[in-house]
C-alpha cells in the first residue's frame, strides 16, 4: 500500500460527508468515549479516594487492575452485546467496566501517597476529616489521580473502536469494515486516525493536567509522575 | 455450529454437550494463545534488556527512547495490527507478533530502566572500589539487583499479552480469542463464555507461575 493510495483515501470528500463520513463517526467517537469516561470516573474516584483516605481495602483497590488487566476488553464487548442487545448500551457498560480499574487503583494510591506528616499538620491546624480531605490531601493527590483518568480515557478511546464489531458506529467502523471488504486503503485510513486520535486523547489529557494540578504541587513533584498501572486493554 | 438454531430462544450460557463434543477446539485455541504469547514475551525480553540498559546508561538515549516507547504505548494495537495487514499479510504471525512484541517490550523496558535506576549509587561505587569493570558491574551487582523490577515488568507484559492475542482474532490468529469471535459471529454464547473464562484462567496461571518463578529466582525480594 503506498503513501498515495492512502492520501487519496483521504483527499476524496465522500469520505468527509454523510452518515459514514470522518466528522460523522469522529464525532460518534468522541461521544461513547466521552460519556463512559465520565460515567466511570463518577464510579470510581470516589471509590478510590475514600478508600485511599481511610487506608481500607488496600488489598482490593490495588488487585482490581490487576483483575481488569486480565479480562479481555474484546470479550466484555461481546458478553455485553449478548446480554444487552444492539445499541450503545452494551458498548458503553463495557467501556465503564474497563475504565474503572485503573481509575480506582489510581485514586487510592494517589490518597496513600500524601505525606503523613501533612496529614497530621493540617489535624493540628483545626481541619476537620473532610476539609482536610477535601482541602489538602486532594490537591496533593491531583496528579496521580490525573494519571489514572488519563490511562483510562486512552484506553477507552482505543477500545471504543471495537464497538463496531457490534454493530456500533465510530472510527472503528472503517477498520473493520475495511477488514470485511479487503479494502485495505480503508483499513490503513481507520486504522491512522484510530492511532490518531488516541495520540491526541493522550495530549488532550496532559493538557487537562496542567490546567487542573495546582502550580506549587507542579512544581513540588518530580517532572514526571509515573504512572502507576501500565494498562493496555487493545 | 449453533448459529441461527439458537436466535429467537433463551439461550443458555453454555451447552454441555457440544462443550463436550468440541474440547479439541479450546485445546487448540488455546496452544496457539500460549504460542503466541511465549513467543512475544521471550522476544520483548531479549530485546526490552539491552535496550533498556542503553537508555538508562546514556543520557542522550534515554529521554527519546521513553518518549517514543510512550508514543508507540499509546496507538491501540487493533490500529497497529489493522496498519500492518497491508503490508505482512492477514492470518500472519508476523503481523500479530511485531505488536505483541512491540507492546510486551515497552512494559519490560520501562521497568528495566526503574529497576536500575533504583540500585543504591553506593552499592555501585562499592562494587567499583573492589575493581569490577563496567560491564561485571552490569552483569553480577546491577542487573541482580534490578531483577525484582525486571521481573514485575515480565508479568505485567505477559498478562497483558494474554489480552492482547485475544485482539489478533480480527487478523484471523487469535488463540481463544478466535472463538470469542465466533461467538460473536454466530450468536452462539457457549464458545464466548468458555473462552473467556478460559483466556482470564490462563492468565492468571501464568501470573502465579511466574510470580512462584520470581521467588525460587529472586529469594531476597519476596514482597510481591
Amino acid at each position: 500500500m503506498s503513501l498515495s493510495t492512502i492520501l487519496r483515501w483521504f483527499t476524496d470528500p465522500a469520505h468527509w460527508t454523510g452518515d459514514n463520513g470522518i466528522p460523522t463517526r469522529l464525532s460518534e467517537h468522541l461521544q461513547i468515549s466521552a460519556e463512559s469516561v465520565v460515567i466511570a470516573a463518577v464510579i470510581a474516584l470516589p471509590i478510590g479516594i475514600l478508600l485511599g483516605h481511610y487506608g481500607r481495602f488496600g488489598f482490593l483497590a490495588m488487585n482490581v487492575s490487576n483483575v481488569g488487566r486480565a479480562v479481555p476488553s474484546f470479550a466484555i464487548l461481546v458478553i455485553a452485546f449478548q446480554i444487552f442487545g444492539l445499541g450503545l448500551t452494551p458498548v458503553i457498560l463495557a467501556l465503564v467496566a474497563l475504565a474503572v480499574p485503573p481509575m480506582v487503583t489510581n485514586s487510592y494510591v494517589a490518597m496513600r501517597e500524601v505525606d503523613p506528616d501533612i496529614k497530621d499538620a493540617a489535624r493540628g491546624m483545626g481541619y476537620r476529616d473532610l476539609a482536610s480531605l477535601m482541602r489538602i490531601e486532594l490537591p496533593l493527590a491531583v496528579p496521580l489521580v490525573m494519571a489514572g483518568i488519563r490511562t483510562s480515557a486512552v484506553q477507552v478511546v482505543a477500545t471504543a473502536t471495537l464497538a463496531a464489531l457490534i454493530a456500533g458506529g465510530g472510527l472503528g467502523r472503517y477498520v473493520i469494515d475495511g477488514l470485511d471488504q479487503q479494502d485495505y486503503p480503508k483499513l490503513v485510513a481507520g486504522a491512522i486516525l484510530v492511532a490518531a486520535l488516541a495520540l491526541a486523547t493522550e495530549l488532550a489529557m496532559a493538557g487537562l493536567e496542567r490546567l487542573i494540578v495546582p502550580r506549587g504541587i507542579r512544581l513540588l513533584h518530580r517532572p514526571q509522575v509515573a504512572r502507576v498501572t501500565a494498562f493496555k486493554a487493545v | 455450529m449453533g448459529g441461527s438454531l439458537f436466535l429467537e430462544a433463551e439461550q443458555p450460557w453454555i451447552i454441555w454437550d457440544w462443550l463436550f463434543a468440541h474440547v479439541q477446539l479450546f485445546v487448540d485455541a488455546l496452544v496457539q494463545h500460549i504460542e503466541l504469547t511465549v513467543i512475544a514475551v521471550v522476544l520483548a525480553l531479549a530485546i526490552a534488556v539491552p535496550l533498556g540498559v542503553v537508555a538508562q546508561r546514556r543520557r542522550a538515549f534515554r529521554n527519546p527512547i521513553l518518549t517514543g516507547a510512550g508514543i508507540l504505548y499509546t496507538i491501540p494495537s487493533i490500529a497497529l495490527f489493522a496498519f500492518l495487514v497491508p503490508y505482512t499479510g492477514i492470518e500472519s504471525f508476523t503481523t500479530a507478533e511485531i505488536g505483541l512484541v512491540g507492546y510486551a517490550l515497552l512494559i519490560i523496558m520501562r521497568n528495566v530502566i526503574v529497576g536500575l535506576d533504583s540500585v543504591p549509587p553506593d552499592v555501585i561505587d562499592a562494587a567499583s572500589g573492589m575493581g569490577y569493570r563496567p560491564l561485571a558491574r552490569l552483569l553480577q551487582i546491577e542487573l541482580p539487583l534490578a531483577l525484582p523490577a525486571i521481573f514485575a515488568g515480565v508479568r505485567v507484559a505477559t498478562v497483558t499479552t494474554i489480552g492482547l492475542v485475544t485482539v489478533t482474532a480480527l487478523i484471523g490468529l487469535g488463540g481463544l480469542g478466535q472463538e470469542i469471535l465466533t461467538g460473536l459471529v454466530e450468536n452462539f454464547r457457549t464458545p464466548l463464555l468458555v473462552a473467556t473464562l478460559l483466556t482470564i484462567a490462563l492468565a492468571f496461571v501464568a501470573d502465579l507461575s511466574l510470580a512462584g518463578v520470581q521467588r525460587l529466582a529472586v529469594p531476597w525480594a519476596r514482597s510481591t
